[in-house]
């Protein structure tokens, strides 16, 4: 496989799994609205905090309310990761990748396109938003599954899985973030405790972990055991540890690949030593911030590995 | 309303390929004609809306390049086919098949003996002067003989309906999978007449491109490795280029793919490393093929790709240097190169050209430029062009001018009596429109004629201009066997 079509077939994964995360996360705190006190003031902000973008934000928009902060996700052009950029990057990727994916794929990706410039608005209104972001989302999940019901499990496939389970990897701990943050926001009184168990449930939520949350965890939901069947769950498909074996088994099949199963290996470790925290407040933002900055580490080997074609 | 045939402004003078007269259709449209007037006019802009649609669901495009940057435009599409009996077709095949093994072994005496210039039938300062004669290619023999690999050829039907050759496309003619593509949307939107009508389908072009790509690999016995070279998804034919690699199984490339090594072979950097390529299907012009040999500066190319072509480790489609058989001068004397290479009559005939560099013809096309079209000899896409009966006074000075400071690049053809075809023009409305038609021919081991080919419609009233960049659509075409029913 040519190394500039891997690298193409694997940014096309990263941000199908981009769009597919944007849209849960718009969602969580779309949801924690209709089920939170009306006291607790919650922030939108955050979610601009927790995906490093807040220079970009200020760039555009000076009020840092709901209605910006969904505008510059889902719609904003200047925003590299909004759901509008990365459907372009991925029609980009997917036009110069069409002698490796189904047919079908190039279509699925033109549909969606059309759809959300057509719909945008009612995304970023809230009367009409809960029907766009699960539209984004299923659109998001067919083409996943036309990928996965088709695709021949060649090297283009393996590449394809690790994009998809390093930007899922990487969004876990940035939905994880986005509950941490919320929860900090909770002023102690009579509505904290309740608070708290609807911030973490709609963090499980919005990665479709809550069923199996209550299977695998047999507890009640709080901080601590979201957080270790999140990062450590060993069969959960969007739990960290779960997405660094799927990579560490792509990379398996893929030639040349000794410096990144090291590195992959390395951050698992570290996954599973940092579960042993005690508290998952504040300081435990930087444990997560660490980690995203390790995942980004393994772009870079994966990068210099396979896809640098002055090599 | 519903459309009314009785009601179509047939043109005087012009052929048209579905009504022969007011009401009537011809025999092999017949059916699609009674079917469309049995459709509402509701019916009629659902179908439209359906293809349009389409389009935008398959993302079928082109690009059109403008002062305010590149715009990717949805394929402009006529939802009523034009129709053409296969017996008809079948003649203009042979002709065409004729036409291409005529012209390659016309190039290939060129790269060597250049016996048809020693023989008197081209003079030699055609040669001399020619813009794509490549002089690196003097002495190669590429597999077979063959240099045009693959070809389009434009034809045009006057008044009569017999079919004569416009002009030959032979270094990187496209439009071959918007001839697909318009079948895949036509499918969808009068999949009723399929059942009645005996198409005959066009889906098995990749299937022959690939085979005869296949054919001109060094490493025969070996499964070849076939490679897609495109100039990258700026240029307007990008989407054809990921069309044709993804039906074929071929790898799509851009230069930077590929490196040429010491062994003078050519190799794709993949995540292994190093792959073999065996042939390489260019869709770039020649002058960017190889900075070692051609443009310098050029990086679309593969430095020393000419290097391992000339040594016969890498087969190029279309060879460098095909493009001299291109040249509109050259286009004249085809007939020539016909009876001389084959020994046979031509079975289509060319357009009557006047060629500027001869005194007598020159003297005629200044006298009547507002009659004439006027062509340089090495464009394509219409480009550089002068319509003599469009033309305003100013701009057939400038031709004039133009012709006499270089007759050797010019010549002028009569107007011609596009043929036309039913087109819906709005909701329920058909008018005549002019058309043409690009069949696409291979020849590698063997030579292949797409049936029909793409069907390209000047959408403004009167216009003769059918290129894409310049405001034309295109049509499906069918060739339709009116003598075997349909069961």
């Amino acid at each position: 496989m040519l190394s500039k079509v891997a690298e193409r077939v694997y940014w096309a994964a990263r941000y199908l799994e981009r769009i597919e995360s944007t849209a849960r996360l718009v969602s969580i705190y779309d949801k924690l609205l209709f089920d939170l006190p009306k006291q607790v003031n919650l922030g939108w902000y955050n979610l601009i905090v927790i995906n490093s973008l807040e220079q970009d934000f200020a760039d555009r928009y000076s009020n840092q309310d709901e209605r910006n902060v969904v505008k510059f996700l889902l719609g904003d052009e200047t925003n590299p990761g909004s759901v509008v950029s990365s459907l372009h990057a991925i029609r980009e990727n997917i036009r110069t990748t069409r002698d490796v994916v189904p047919a079908e794929t190039w279509e699925l990706v033109n549909e969606l396109s059309s759809y959300v410039t057509d719909h945008l608005q009612q995304g970023i209104n809230r009367s009409a938003r809960h029907e766009f972001l699960d539209y984004v989302i299923q659109s998001c999940q067919q083409i996943e599954g036309l990928l996965g019901s088709c695709m021949p499990r060649d090297e283009g496939w393996k590449i394809l899985m690790l994009g998809q389970n390093i930007e899922r990897a990487d969004m876990t701990t940035r939905n994880l973030d986005a509950g941490i943050a919320a929860i900090l926001q909770i002023e102690e009184d009579d509505y904290a405790v309740n608070s708290r168990q609807t911030i973490w449930g709609n963090v499980l939520r919005s990665l479709n972990a809550d069923q199996p949350f209550r299977r695998a965890m047999r507890s009640s939901i709080s901080g601590e055991p979201v957080v270790k069947f999140l990062t450590c769950d060993t069969y959960f498909p969007r739990s960290v540890v779960y997405c660094l074996s799927e990579m560490i088994e792509s990379a398996e099949a893929l030639p040349h690949s000794k410096d990144v199963i090291k590195a992959i290996k390395k951050v698992h470790k570290s996954v599973i030593e940092s579960s042993e925290h005690k508290d998952f407040g504040a300081e435990y933002r930087d444990v997560l911030n660490d980690l995203q900055v390790a995942i980004q580490q393994l772009h870079f080997v994966i990068g210099q590995t396979w896809f640098l074609t002055d090599r | 309303m519903t459309i009314d045939w009785k009601q179509y402004p047939l043109q005087e003078g012009f052929f048209d390929e579905l009504i022969s007269s007011p009401g009537n259709a011809r025999q092999p449209a017949r059916q699609l004609a009674n079917y469309l007037s049995s459709l509402s006019e509701d019916d009629i802009a659902s179908r439209k809306l359906a293809a349009e649609s389409t389009i935008r669901d398959m993302g079928v495009s082109f690009t059109v390049y403008t002062e305010e940057g590149n715009i990717d435009r949805a394929w402009p599409f006529d939802i009523i086919p034009r129709i053409i009996s296969s017996n008809q077709w079948d003649k203009a095949a042979a002709g065409l098949k004729q036409r291409l093994q005529a012209l390659n072994l016309f190039i290939d005496d060129l790269y060597h003996d250049q016996k048809i210039i020693k023989d008197g039938i081209i003079p030699e300062f055609i040669l001399k002067q020619s813009k794509n004669y490549r002089k690196e290619c003097e002495g190669i023999s590429p597999r077979f003989g063959v240099w045009a690999h693959i070809c389009g050829t434009d034809l045009v039907r006057d008044h009569n309906g017999s079919f004569f050759v416009l002009e030959d496309n032979l270094r990187v003619p496209s439009g071959v999978s918007y001839m697909l593509e318009n079948r895949s949307i036509m499918k969808r939107v009068l999949p009723e007449v399929f059942e009645k009508v005996n198409i005959a389908p066009v889906g098995d072009y990749p299937e022959h491109l690939f085979n005869m790509l296949a054919s001109l690999s060094p490493r025969q016995g070996e499964r070849p490795v076939i490679a897609v070279l495109t100039p990258g998804i700026y240029n307007s034919a990008y989407f054809e280029h990921a069309f044709l690699a993804q039906r074929m199984g071929a790898e799509l490339v851009e230069g930077s793919d590929l490196m040429v090594d010491k062994n003078d072979c050519v190799y794709m950097k993949t995540i292994a490393g190093l792959e073999r390529v065996d042939v390489i299907y260019r869709r770039i012009d020649d002058m960017f093929l190889d900075p070692e040999v051609f443009d310098p500066d050029s990086v679309l190319g593969v430095p020393g790709l000419m290097r391992a072509w000339s040594k016969g480790n890498v087969a190029l489609a279309n060879a460098p240097g095909a493009g001299v058989a291109d040249d509109k001068v050259v286009y004249a004397y085809v007939p020539e190169i016909i009876r001389y290479y084959l020994g046979e009559e031509p079975l289509i005939a060319n357009v009557e050209t006047f060629l500027c560099f001869d005194d007598k013809q020159r003297e005629y096309v200044l006298a009547n430029l507002d009659k004439l079209v006027v062509k340089p000899a090495n464009e394509s896409g219409g480009y550089g062009m002068l319509v003599g009966p469009h033309s305003t006074k100013k701009e057939r000075e400038t031709f004039a001018e133009l012709i006499k400071a270089n007759p050797r690049n010019y010549i002028a053809q009569p107007t011609l009596a596009l043929s036309t075809a039913p087109t819906l023009i709005s909701r329920n409305k058909v008018e005549p429109r002019h058309l043409d038609l690009r069949p696409f021919i291979l020849q590698g081991k063997d030579t292949y004629v797409t049936t029909g080919g793409l069907t390209r419609v000047a959408m403004k009233k009167g216009s003769l201009v059918v290129n894409s960049s310049q405001g034309g659509g295109s049509k499906d075409t069918w060739i339709v066997d009116t003598t075997a029913g349909k069961s």
